[in-house]
C-alpha cells in the first residue's frame, strides 16, 4: 500500500478543493467497507483519502411530505433502517440496507458508497432505480443532478468526473397505491454477494387490481445494474396477476446479459432474473395493497 | 515510512493519544500501536467479524476503519467488557455454556453480542443468529454461542 | 426459517464418575473471553521485522531465475531469502502427524526451488521494518517464469498425456516402483473375499460416480509465526501449531540443524482441524532472523491461507455395491482417486480404510490413487480422507435402500460392523459402538417426526473414523496446598487442557480446579505428538492418568513415612490415604501434600505413553432439509448427530466437537469449494466468496452421546473430534435427493448445481452425473 494522507473536511467546498486539488489520486471515503478492501488489494492507490462523513449534507436524512426523502450519501445503513419515517414510507430501501453485509458492515456502509462503488451486484442500486431516485453530485463546477439509472457506466465505473463526489440521493414521494420490494439471491443467508438481485416498484389503480405503472431493475446480470424499462412498460395497464408477473419475469430474463463467474453461471443467472423479478413484483404488489412483506 | 499522525480517542473509557501511519486500520492501531491484542484479525476484509469493536456504541469491523477516523471518538474493545468487579454476564455465559473452543472468534462474538443485548434485551434465536451472521466461528457450529447469548440475556433481564 | 430452540443434548451414560462426565468451566476460559489469551499473531518482541512472502502467480511454471537485488536495495528491507538459502535435502520419507511426507517435497513446498507447482506457492520471502516496505519489496523481486500447462483435476492429471508436475517421478503400484512417469504417485489396493462372486449373488447392484471439491479447514486464525535466531546459534519459534514437537523436528530437518538447538513455544491456537500440522513460514522466518539477527514475524493474509496452505483433497470416486432383496450386502467395491495437491501424500490411505468400515463385508475391494495436481499440497482436515469416500459409499447405500424399499437404518443394522468384524483393509474391530449409534438414531424422535412441508427431505448416514493413539507426555508436580500443576505437550484446540486435567483429578481424588494445567514448550515437557487424529483427550489423558498414578505411588511413600510404616501398608482411594491395618487412620491428599517438604522434598509424577487402544469412533446423523425448487437453495431445518464417545469426559465439549464437525460438514456439502479459473487461479480467495456457514444458515444441532466404553482407555474414552465431519456430506446429499427426487453425486451441492440438476430433470434430460 502506497502512503496516503487522510483528510476529513467539514464542508462540501472544502471536500471539492481536496478532491480537485490532487486530481485522480484522491479517493472519497464514506463507510470504507469497499475502499479499504480495494486499498489492501492494491486495486486503488490514492495519495489522499477524503473522509466525507463530517460534512453535514452527506449525513442528512430529511423527509419532506411535499417533496420526498433526501438521503445523505454517507448515511450508514443502520441509521436508515432505524428511521421510522423511512420504514413507513420507503420499505424497499429498508429491504436493501438491512441485507448489506452483516451488522458490523451496516454500521459503516452507506447507500451512497454502494452506488459509487458501482458494482453490478450492488444491493441498493436496483432499489434506487425502482424508486426513481436522483443523485445530487458536487464538483469543481458546482452541483448537478442525474437519475440513478444513468449513474453506473460499467463495473466499478460511473459518471462521476474527476473531483466530483456524490452528496445525496433524492427519493420522490411515494405515489398513492404504490409499493416496492427488493430482494437478492445468495447461497448463504447473509454475508454474500448477490448472484442476482432485483427491485420492483408498482403503482396500482384505486381498486388495487390493475397495474398502472411499474419499474423493474435487476443486478449482477450485466456490466451495470439493469433498468428493465420494457418489463414495466409491458405490464402497465394489466391485471396484477401471476400471468402478468410472469410476463415481466420473462422480459427480465431476456434482458439479463450475465457472465459465467465464480458466483454463478449464465443460465443460472438468467433463470434467477426471472424468479427474482417475479418475487420482487409480488412483494411490490402486496405492499401497494397495504400488506406487509418481510425483507429477509 | 509515511509521516505519522496523532490520534486522540477514548478507548475503553480512557483517553488515549497515539501516533499512527495513515494507512493503519483501527485494528492495526489497537493491536500493533496501543497493544490491545484482544481484537483479532481473521480476514482483514470485513467478512469474519473477529475484529469487531464498538465505535461510538455501534459495532464495526475494526479492519475496515482507518485509525485516523477514530479521532475524537469512543471505542470499546473486548478488553473493555469486563470490569474490576468481574466478567460481564455474556463472558460468564460463554464460559458456562462452553460457547468457545479455540476462542479466536470469541472476542468478536462477545462484543457483538453485548451490542445486541444493549439494544434488544430479549432477542429471539433468529434475532441472535441474524445479529451474529457477521461473525464467523469454525469450531462450535454456533449452537452453544446462540445458547450463551440467550442465556445471558435471560440472566441480565433478572 | 430457523427452528425453535427445542433441540436437546442427550448423554446416554453407562458409568458415573466424580469428575469425568461433569461440565466444569475450562481452566483457560477467562483469558479467552477477555482477550488476554495470546495467539500466534499476538506475540510481539522488541525490534521485530515483518516477513512477507512472494508467491507464484502461476499454477505451473519453471522458475528460470530470481533476482532479489532491487528488493534488497529498498530502504527498510533487511533480508531476502529464496530456495537457495534452504539446504538441499535428499528424498527421505517421514511420518508427519497423520500423513507421510518426503522431506525434499516438504522443503520445496516451503520455497519453490525449480518449479512453482501451484498458484500461491512461496518463491521468496522478505524481512523489512514494516509491512508496507515488505510488500513493496515483493514487487521488486524479479522472477523469470516459464509458464507450463496446469492440470487441476484428478482425472485430467491421471491421463497418460497429462502435463507432468514432477518429471522425475515414477508411479508406485502396490508398494512397487512401476518405473512409469505419471502424476499418479501411488496406487494401493485392499481385497477381501471374492467381489465377482459377491456381485453375482446380488439382486440389486448400484454403481455411481462421485466428485468432491477441494475445501479448506477454514480456521479463523491465519498462520502466524515469530522466529528469533540468537547470536548463540539457538533458534526460538513462537507459533500457533497443532504440534510443537513435530514442528520443531521438521524445522530441524528442513534447515539441517540439531533439534536441540530449537525451542518451539506453542502459542494459543485459533483453530487447526489438521491444517496447522504442516510447516509454512517457520523456516522462512528462521532464515530471515539468522540473516538479520532480529526477530522476524509472519502473519498470513486470508488469501495466503487459502492459496498457500493445505486444503483437503478434491476427489473422483466410483462405488459399486450389491445387495440381496432382503438387504444383505453381497459385495462392495470402490475406486478412489484423491488429489494430493502439488506433492504426493493425499489422505487416500485413510479414505480407503474408512470407506466400507461401517459394514461387515464378506467381499470387498478398495482401489485408491494418490495423484498430484497443480493445487496447494493437501493437508489433513478433520478425519482426513474419510468424508469423501464415505460420502460416496453412503449415497450408494441410500440408493440401494430406496430400490429394495428398506429402511436405511434397518439396512445398516443388518450389515453393521461389530467387534470381531474384519475390515476390507485388514484390521479386526475391537469393541465399537456403530450398532449402538444406529439403535439410538432409530429410537430418536427426529427419525419419526413429520417433515412438515413440501420440498423437504430427510437423510441419514453413518460415519467411521479410526482415531489414533501416539506419544504423549505429562508431568504433575504437587504443591503444598494440595493442588497440582499439570504440564502437558498437547496444543489446546478446544478445551483439552481441562479434559486432560479432569482425568488427573479423577485419579488423584481432587477437584478439577485443584489441577492447574499448562501446555509446555519443547524444552519443558517430553515429546508429545500433534493434537490431531482425535488423540488428545485419549492419549494425553492416559499420560495424565499414568502421571497421576506415579504421584500416588510416591505420595503413598510419604504417607507411610508419616505413619512410620512402609508403602505397601498404605491404601489410596478417592483422594484419601488409609492405613491397611487400621482403615480409620486417614490422611487426605492435601494433608500429605502439606508435609512434602518434611517427608523427602518436592514431588513430581511423570509419564510418557504411546497407547494403541484408541478404538474407533462411529457417528450416525439425521438431517432434514428444504430445497427451494425455483433457486436450488438448500436450507438445513433440523439436525441430530448421534455419536459413540466411549466416555464423554466433558460432555459440553464433546457436544461442541460434534456440533462443530457437523457444521463444517454442512459447509463441505453445500457451498465450500476452491473455485479455479482455467489457468489454475483460485478466484474465491476471501471469506466472502469461500462460503463457510454463518450462524444464520443453521438450526441448533442436537446431539446424542452414546457411551460404549473403549477397553483401551481406563475410563473408556474414545476420540471424538473427527468423526462428526464424516456423515454430513452423505446425510445432506440423501436428504436433498429425497426432497427433490434427483440424486446429488457431486459436491458442493450449491444452489447452482442443484438448480442445474433440477432443470435437467424437468427438461427430461439427464443430469451431468
Amino acid at each position: 500500500m502506497k502512503p496516503f494522507e487522510y483528510k476529513a473536511p467539514e464542508t462540501i467546498g472544502e471536500a471539492v478543493r481536496l478532491l480537485a486539488g490532487s486530481g485522480p489520486a484522491a479517493r472519497v471515503l464514506a463507510g470504507g467497507t469497499d475502499l479499504l478492501v480495494q486499498l489492501r488489494a492494491g486495486r486503488v492507490e490514492p495519495e489522499r483519502i477524503v473522509d466525507v462523513k463530517r460534512i453535514p449534507e452527506l449525513n442528512e436524512i430529511s423527509y419532506d411530505p411535499a417533496k420526498g426523502l433526501t438521503l445523505g450519501a454517507a448515511v450508514p445503513c443502520y441509521k436508515i433502517y432505524g428511521d421510522s419515517q423511512i420504514i413507513a414510507t420507503y420499505p424497499c430501501l429498508i429491504d436493501s440496507v438491512s441485507l448489506i453485509g452483516g451488522i458490523q458492515i451496516q454500521g459503516r456502509a452507506s447507500v451512497g458508497g454502494n452506488l459509487c462503488n458501482s458494482s453490478p451486484s450492488g444491493d441498493t442500486i436496483p432499489t434506487l432505480i425502482a424508486l426513481g431516485a436522483t443523485c445530487v453530485i458536487a464538483g469543481p463546477n458546482g452541483q448537478r443532478t442525474a437519475s440513478v439509472e444513468q449513474f453506473c457506466t460499467g463495473p466499478g465505473r460511473n459518471i462521476l468526473a474527476p473531483g466530483e463526489f456524490l452528496v445525496s440521493l433524492h427519493f420522490p414521494l411515494p405515489e398513492k397505491n404504490s409499493g416496492a420490494h427488493f430482494l437478492r439471491f445468495i447461497p448463504r443467508n447473509e454475508m454474500d454477494i448477490a448472484i442476482v438481485n432485483a427491485g420492483a416498484w408498482v403503482k396500482l389503480d384505486d381498486r388495487k387490481q390493475n397495474i398502472v405503472s411499474a419499474r423493474v431493475a435487476i443486478g449482477a446480470v450485466a456490466p451495470t445494474p439493469l433498468f428493465v424499462e420494457e418489463a414495466g412498460r409491458a405490464i402497465a395497464g394489466k391485471p396484477a396477476s401471476e400471468e402478468t408477473i410472469q410476463q415481466a419475469a420473462a422480459i427480465a430474463r431476456d434482458a439479463a446479459k450475465p457472465i459465467n463467474d465464480m458466483r454463478g453461471t449464465v443460465s443460472q443467472r438468467k433463470h434467477l432474473s426471472a424468479v427474482l423479478t417475479a418475487r420482487a413484483l409480488r412483494g411490490a404488489i402486496r405492499r401497494a395493497r397495504g400488506e406487509s412483506v418481510n425483507g429477509h | 515510512m509515511a509521516t505519522k499522525v496523532q490520534v486522540s480517542a477514548k478507548i475503553n473509557g480512557e483517553d488515549v493519544d497515539f501516533l499512527c501511519d495513515p494507512r493503519q486500520s483501527l485494528l492495526e492501531c489497537l493491536r500493533d500501536v496501543i497493544g490491545l491484542t484482544g481484537s483479532k484479525e481473521g480476514c482483514n476484509d470485513g467478512n469474519c467479524g473477529a475484529c469487531t469493536v464498538m465505535l461510538d456504541g455501534r459495532i464495526v469491523d475494526s479492519c475496515l476503519v482507518l485509525g485516523e477516523e477514530i479521532n475524537g471518538r469512543e471505542v470499546t474493545t473486548i478488553e473493555g467488557i469486563a470490569t474490576a468487579k468481574g466478567l460481564h454476564p455474556i463472558q460468564q455465559a460463554f464460559l458456562e455454556n462452553a460457547a468457545l473452543q479455540c476462542g479466536i472468534c470469541t472476542p468478536g462474538f462477545i462484543v457483538a453480542s453485548k451490542s445486541l443485548l444493549d439494544r434488544n434485551p430479549n432477542p429471539s434465536e433468529y434475532e441472535v443468529r441474524m445479529w451474529l451472521a457477521g461473525n464467523l466461528c469454525r469450531c462450535t457450529g454456533y449452537d452453544k454461542i446462540v445458547r450463551a447469548v440467550l442465556d445471558s440475556a435471560e440472566k441480565m433481564r433478572g | 426459517m430457523v427452528a425453535n430452540l427445542t433441540n436437546s443434548n442427550i448423554v446416554l451414560s453407562t458409568k458415573q464418575y466424580k469428575v469425568i462426565g461433569t461440565r466444569p468451566i475450562r481452566h483457560d476460559g477467562t483469558d479467552r473471553v477477555t482477550g488476554r489469551a495470546m495467539y500466534g499473531a499476538d506475540i510481539k518482541l522488541p525490534g521485530t521485522l515483518t516477513c512477507k512472502v512472494l508467491r507464484s502467480p502461476h499454477a505451473h511454471a519453471r522458475i528460470k531465475s530470481i533476482n532479489t537485488r532491487k528488493a534488497e536495495a529498498l530502504p527498510g528491507v533487511k533480508a531476502v531469502v529464496t530456495a537457495k538459502d534452504l539446504p538441499r535435502l535428499a528424498d527421505k520419507v517421514e511420518q508427519m502427524g497423520e500423513s507421510a511426507v518426503n522431506l525434499r517435497f516438504l522443503s520445496d513446498n516451503i520455497l519453490a526451488r525449480d518449479k512453482a507447482l501451484y498458484r500461491g506457492h512461496a518463491v521468496a520471502a522478505v524481512a523489512a521494518t514494516d509491512q508496507y516496505i515488505a510488500e513493496e519489496a515483493l514487487k521488486l523481486i524479479e522472477v523469470e517464469y516459464e509458464v507450463l500447462p496446469a492440470v487441476l483435476n484428478v482425472l485430467d492429471a491421471m491421463r497418460d498425456d497429462a502435463p507432468l508436475l514432477h518429471e522425475d517421478f515414477t508411479m508406485k503400484e502396490f508398494g512397487k516402483d512401476t518405473g512409469k512417469r505419471s502424476n499418479i504417485a501411488s496406487r494401493d489396493q485392499f481385497i477381501k473375499g471374492d467381489v465377482k462372486a459377491g456381485f453375482a449373488q446380488a439382486d440389486v447392484v448400484i454403481e455411481r460416480e462421485f466428485d468432491t471439491a477441494t475445501v479448506h479447514q477454514g480456521y479463523i486464525e491465519p498462520h502466524a509465526v515469530t522466529a528469533f535466531w540468537n547470536a548463540d546459534g539457538r533458534l526460538t519459534v513462537w507459533a500457533s501449531t497443532q504440534g510443537a514437537f513435530l514442528a520443531r523436528d521438521t524445522i530441524a530437518q528442513v534447515l539441517d540443524i540439531p533439534v536441540s538447538e530449537i525451542t518451539y513455544i506453542p502459542t494459543e491456537i485459533g483453530g487447526g482441524f489438521g491444517g496447522k500440522i504442516n510447516l509454512y513460514a517457520e523456516p522462512l522466518c528462521a532464515l530471515l532472523s539468522r540473516k538479520t539477527g532480529k526477530p522476524v514475524k509472519s502473519v498470513m493474509t486470508r488469501a495466503e491461507v487459502l492459496e498457500g496452505t493445505g486444503p483437503t483433497p478434491g476427489t473422483h470416486m466410483r462405488v459399486k455395491i450389491g445387495a440381496t432383496k432382503d438387504g444383505k450386502i453381497t459385495a462392495a467395491e470402490g475406486w478412489f482417486a484423491y488429489e494430493a495437491g502439488a506433492y504426493p501424500g493425499s489422505a487416500i490411505g485413510a479414505g480407503l480404510q474408512c470407506a466400507f468400515a461401517p459394514y461387515d463385508l464378506l467381499n470387498g475391494l478398495l482401489d485408491g490413487f494418490d495423484v498430484v495436481v497443480n493445487k496447494p499440497k493437501s493437508a489433513a482436515y478433520r478425519a482426513p480422507g474419510a468424508p469423501q469416500s464415505e460420502f460416496a459409499v453412503e449415497c450408494v447405500v441410500d440408493e440401494i435402500c430406496e430400490k429394495i424399499g428398506m429402511d436405511p437404518i434397518e439396512f445398516r443394522l443388518k450389515n453393521a460392523a461389530k467387534e470381531g468384524t474384519v475390515r476390507v483393509d485388514g484390521p479386526t474391530f475391537p469393541r465399537i459402538g456403530g450398532i449402538e449409534c444406529l439403535e439410538a438414531a432409530k429410537a430418536h424422535e427426529h427419525y419419526r417426526a413429520p417433515l412438515g412441508g413440501p420440498n423437504r427431505g430427510r437423510g441419514m448416514a453413518i460415519g467411521f473414523w479410526f482415531n489414533v493413539g501416539l506419544a504423549s507426555s505429562c508431568t504433575i508436580s504437587v504443591n503444598n496446598d494440595g493442588a497440582v500443576n499439570l504440564l502437558e505437550g498437547s496444543s489446546d484446540l478446544a478445551g483439552s487442557r481441562t479434559a486432560v486435567s479432569m482425568q488427573a483429578a479423577e485419579i488423584l481424588g481432587i477437584g478439577v480446579y485443584d489441577v492447574h494445567p499448562k501446555v509446555g514448550d519443547t524444552d519443558e515437557i517430553g515429546w508429545t505428538h500433534v493434537s490431531g487424529g482425535s488423540r488428545t483427550t485419549y492419549a494425553t489423558g492416559i499420560a495424565a492418568i499414568e502421571a497421576s498414578y506415579d504421584v500416588i505411588r510416591q505420595m503413598k511413600d510419604r504417607a507411610a513415612l508419616m505413619w512410620e510404616t512402609s508403602a505397601e501398608n498404605v491404601d489410596f482411594a478417592d483422594g484419601v490415604f488409609t492405613l491397611k491395618a487400621n482403615p480409620k487412620e486417614k490422611l487426605t491428599f492435601k494433608e500429605v501434600a502439606a508435609k512434602l517438604m518434611s517427608t523427602g522434598g518436592p514431588l513430581v509424577g511423570r509419564a510418557t505413553v504411546d497407547p494403541t487402544g484408541h478404538g474407533g469412533a462411529f457417528a450416525v446423523h439425521l438431517v432434514d432439509v428444504e430445497v427451494d425448487p425455483e433457486t436450488g437453495k438448500t436450507q438445513v431445518l433440523r439436525y441430530t448427530a448421534i455419536q459413540d464417545a466411549g466416555k464423554a469426559v466433558h460432555p459440553s465439549y464433546v457436544e461442541g466437537q460434534i456440533q462443530g464437525g457437523v457444521v463444517q460438514g454442512v459447509g463441505y456439502a453445500l457451498n465450500e469449494e476452491y473455485f479455479y479459473d482455467e489457468k489454475g487461479r483460485m478466484m474465491n480467495t476471501s471469506l466472502l466468496d469461500y462460503r463457510m456457514p454463518t450462524a444464520l444458515d443453521l438450526p441448533m444441532i442436537s446431539t446424542v452421546i452414546v457411551e460404549v466404553a473403549n477397553p483401551g482407555h481406563p475410563f473408556g474414552v474414545r476420540g471424538v473430534g473427527e468423526v462428526p465431519i464424516v456423515p454430513p456430506l452423505a446425510a445432506i446429499a440423501n436428504a436433498v435427493s429425497h426432497a427433490t427426487g434427483v440424486r446429488m453425486n457431486r459436491l458442493p451441492m450449491n444452489p447452482g448445481h442443484i438448480l442445474e440438476t433440477l432443470l435437467a430433470k424437468k427438461n427430461g434430460g439427464r443430469s451431468r452425473k
